[in-house]
């Protein structure tokens, strides 16, 4: 097996790794995750829906050639789901044999129950036993949506890399995984866990950063297309929207629009289109119409000058 | 564990250290909370990074300095100032209060420093404030069972000072009974549905191999989070400030509970009841919001609540508690539609009306009546019988939604409350 790829040793190492996987980042976002990288932290990512936290992850995961463990949090996520849990079953059916057999006496039959060979590693765990120089990459999806306790549990695993498990000690991980937690923020995220993490808020991207994105995942797009759609998406953000389209509403539009063989906007493509950028009837109705043939001409005025 | 700080200090530069330590004192008059540890990462991040770059080195200290979106604002602010001209920062934040910056939630970048010299001013009155609180004439009107019975009845509106002031340490003694909601998570329960198969079997295992012992899980259930949206226009005015007592009480006792207050604007006041003294907190949501006793847009108020902070405050089965009296003499298509958003993104929306007190009061006026179809309960809150009473309509209310997920319009469950049109 090759060695993965080493891990990058300046800010613009990061970013050109980012690139390589296609993704383009900020110089902000660069620098905290090089940070986190060479410090060992978890970095914890915040930012609107649809603005490529998720993504980071899966391309870190890819550009360094390493396992991706991904753990979607969700309300009720427990230490069964989340971290290990023991094959009851099987176990179940061990204490049968032994009975039949007649051999075991308790002691032992307890010891081997609670042995590795009844433990079922859930995502967790997992993460914590990467072969070295190959640590995995761990995803904690959307932590806002779990509840504190389990963000209280998170504090061993993140600022130790160690997991207990009362029946059989303390597992350790021999390199620590490269954690990415993100968050909606549907809840703020406690200071404790914040304090072992690096913070980065992901914005939604500028024009020009926007525009280079449709650029890389939409390459079918014609130019002028690629042009409008960022100019018009820009404009939209401006709105005051109940939820403003991030870059994947974008590169989902971008795709649309090729799938209707567009090459150009007019007002009436985009009233047709405006469920794949907007997800709320009341800001589709808000923009259906003379609202979104406006913006469109100030997204092509602006465009204009730059031609 | 961490390495000392010496070797961090030699490798960046005794001068630059010195600074980096400063402006993380800097930051923390600031409201930011930077702890030693902070710093010594952030020296050690320095030492990765290198200071050659300006951008680097901003970005550098944000990722370890600032843990929250807000709080990028003060920060770059602060930065920016900092960095130009230590000496003179330093000494324009020591005039500042700690904490003013937290209390203002989302601070528009252009209006920052203007707030900043707006409060200044603020840190000498809550010294004062603590050194000698302003303690009402001590009427005991909890002596006799019928003067507490009286106060129990009084309405707000027309109290008397001494009798707000014993009102409001009746409010703080109240206790709402915490009516729970259900959570997807288990605990152990000897007579829960499901059978916890891990335990069962270590059980068994302690017992011997002939019995076979079933150890059950159930659900677990918790107190929903509580928003608090107050009133606080001119014609709320006798109402307010105990309605603040009033979410005060909740914050101390429940957690989960963030407040707003809105007259012309919506401002998020949570931070500042957080204050164990209920003097001291309700003094602090004052000064934050400045339209007390103005004029009322509730229709933009809750619009702008929908759009900037329902989806930060409204998860994990929130319930609303909208404290108005509906009188607003703006569009009410506005308020009707925003209404109806809230409505839609809570759990439980209900509605507590001090005008709900007379007998004969019905949803006549266009406000009122463009609010009333999107509330799950509308309740009385006019003297402190209705606000214990408030307390059985939440137990009552969750028990309903338990049974029944479907929303319904409920009547206020109290006797004292005035009939609706029917």
């Amino acid at each position: 097996m090759t060695p993965p790829p080493p891990l990058p040793d300046t800010i613009d190492a990061t970013a050109a790794l980012l690139a390589d996987g296609d993704y383009l980042a900020d110089r902000d976002l660069a620098t905290s995750l090089f940070l986190a990288l060479r410090l060992a932290r978890p970095m914890l990512l915040e930012g609107e829906a649809g603005v490529g936290k998720t993504e980071i992850a899966r391309v870190l995961a890819r550009v360094l050639d390493r396992p991706l463990i991904r753990l979607q949090c969700y309300e009720g996520l427990d230490v069964a789901s989340a971290v290990y849990e023991w094959n009851t079953a099987r176990q179940m059916l061990e204490i049968r044999l032994a009975e039949v057999a007649g051999t075991a006496d308790r002691d032992t039959l307890a010891r081997d129950l609670f042995s590795d060979a009844f433990l079922i590693r859930r995502p967790l765990l997992q993460a914590l036993q990467g072969t070295p120089g190959r640590a995995p990459v761990l995803l904690i999806d959307e932590l806002d949506r779990t509840d504190e306790p389990f963000e209280a549990y998170l504090l061993e695993v993140l600022s130790d890399f160690q997991i207990t498990v009362p029946e059989l000690g303390t597992i350790r991980a021999p390199e620590p995984p490269i954690v990415v937690i993100t968050s909606n923020r549907t809840r703020e995220i406690h200071d404790a866990l914040k304090r072992r993490c690096l913070y980065h808020w992901v914005d939604y991207p500028d024009a020009a950063r926007e525009r280079a994105i449709v650029g890389r995942k939409v390459p079918r797009a014609a130019e002028h297309l690629a042009d409008a759609v960022v100019a018009f998406v820009q404009a939209l953000r401006g709105q005051d929207l109940f939820k403003a389209p991030g870059v994947a509403e974008t590169i989902d539009w971008a795709n649309a629009l090729v799938e209707l063989d567009r090459t150009t906007l007019d007002a009436d493509v985009v009233d047709r289109t405006l469920g794949v950028l907007l997800k709320y009837q009341d800001d589709i109705a808000r923009i259906r119409g003379a609202a979104g043939a406006r913006l469109l001409d100030s997204a092509r005025a602006d465009l204009a000058p730059a031609r | 564990m961490r390495p000392p700080a010496d070797p961090a200090t030699a490798s960046v530069g005794g001068h630059l250290t010195d600074h980096v330590v400063q402006f993380a004192r800097v930051l923390r008059t600031a409201g930011l909370p930077v702890g030693p540890d902070r710093v010594v990462d952030a020296l050690r991040a320095l030492q990765i990074v290198g200071v050659r770059d300006r951008r680097d080195f901003r970005a550098t200290l944000a990722a370890l300095f600032v843990d929250r979106h807000e709080r990028r604002a003060v920060f770059d602010h602060a930065f920016d100032a900092y960095w130009r001209d230590p000496r003179r920062l330093e000494h324009a934040l020591a005039t500042l209060a700690p904490g003013v910056l937290e209390a203002a939630d989302a601070p528009r970048p252009a209006a920052l420093p203007r707030r900043l010299e707006a409060l200044a001013p603020a840190r000498l009155r809550t010294a004062v404030d603590v050194a000698s609180p302003p303690r009402a004439p001590d009427i005991d009107a909890t002596g006799t069972h019928s003067a507490r019975e009286r106060l129990r009845h009084a309405d707000f509106g027309s109290m008397t000072t001494a009798e707000a002031d014993a009102a409001k340490h009746c409010i703080a003694a109240l206790r709402l009974p915490v009516a729970e909601v259900r959570t997807r998570r288990l605990r152990p329960d000897a007579r829960g549905p499901r059978i916890d198969l891990r335990d069962s079997l270590r059980a068994s295992l302690r017992l011997g191999p002939d019995a076979l012992v079933l150890r059950r899980r159930g659900p677990r259930f918790v107190p929903p989070p509580l928003v608090v949206l107050c009133d606080i226009s001119g014609s709320m005015a006798r109402y307010s400030r105990l309605f603040l007592h009033f979410a005060h009480a909740l914050t101390d006792a429940r957690g989960h509970v963030d407040t707003f207050v809105f007259g012309t604007r919506l401002t998020r006041i949570t931070h500042a009841l957080r204050h164990r003294d209920v003097d001291v907190a309700v003094d602090a949501a004052t000064r934050v919001a400045v339209d007390w006793a103005g004029g009322t847009r509730i229709g933009a108020a809750l619009a702008e609540f929908n759009l900037r902070w329902s989806r930060r405050v409204l998860g994990a089965r929130a319930v609303v508690l909208l404290i108005t009296d509906g009188l607003d003499r703006a569009d009410t298509g506005v308020l009707a539609a925003a209404m109806e958003r809230l409505h839609k993104s809570c759990h439980r929306l209900l509605w507590l009306n001090p005008l709900l007190r007379h007998d004969g009061f019905r949803a006549i006026a266009s406000g009122p009546r463009a609010m009333q179809p999107h509330v799950d309960a509308l309740l009385p809150v006019h003297n402190l019988a209705s606000l214990a009473d408030l307390g059985r309509a939440l137990a009552d209310g969750d028990a309903i939604a338990r049974r029944a997920p479907r929303r319904s319009v409920h009547c206020a469950p109290s006797a004292s409350a005035g009939p609706l049109a029917p």
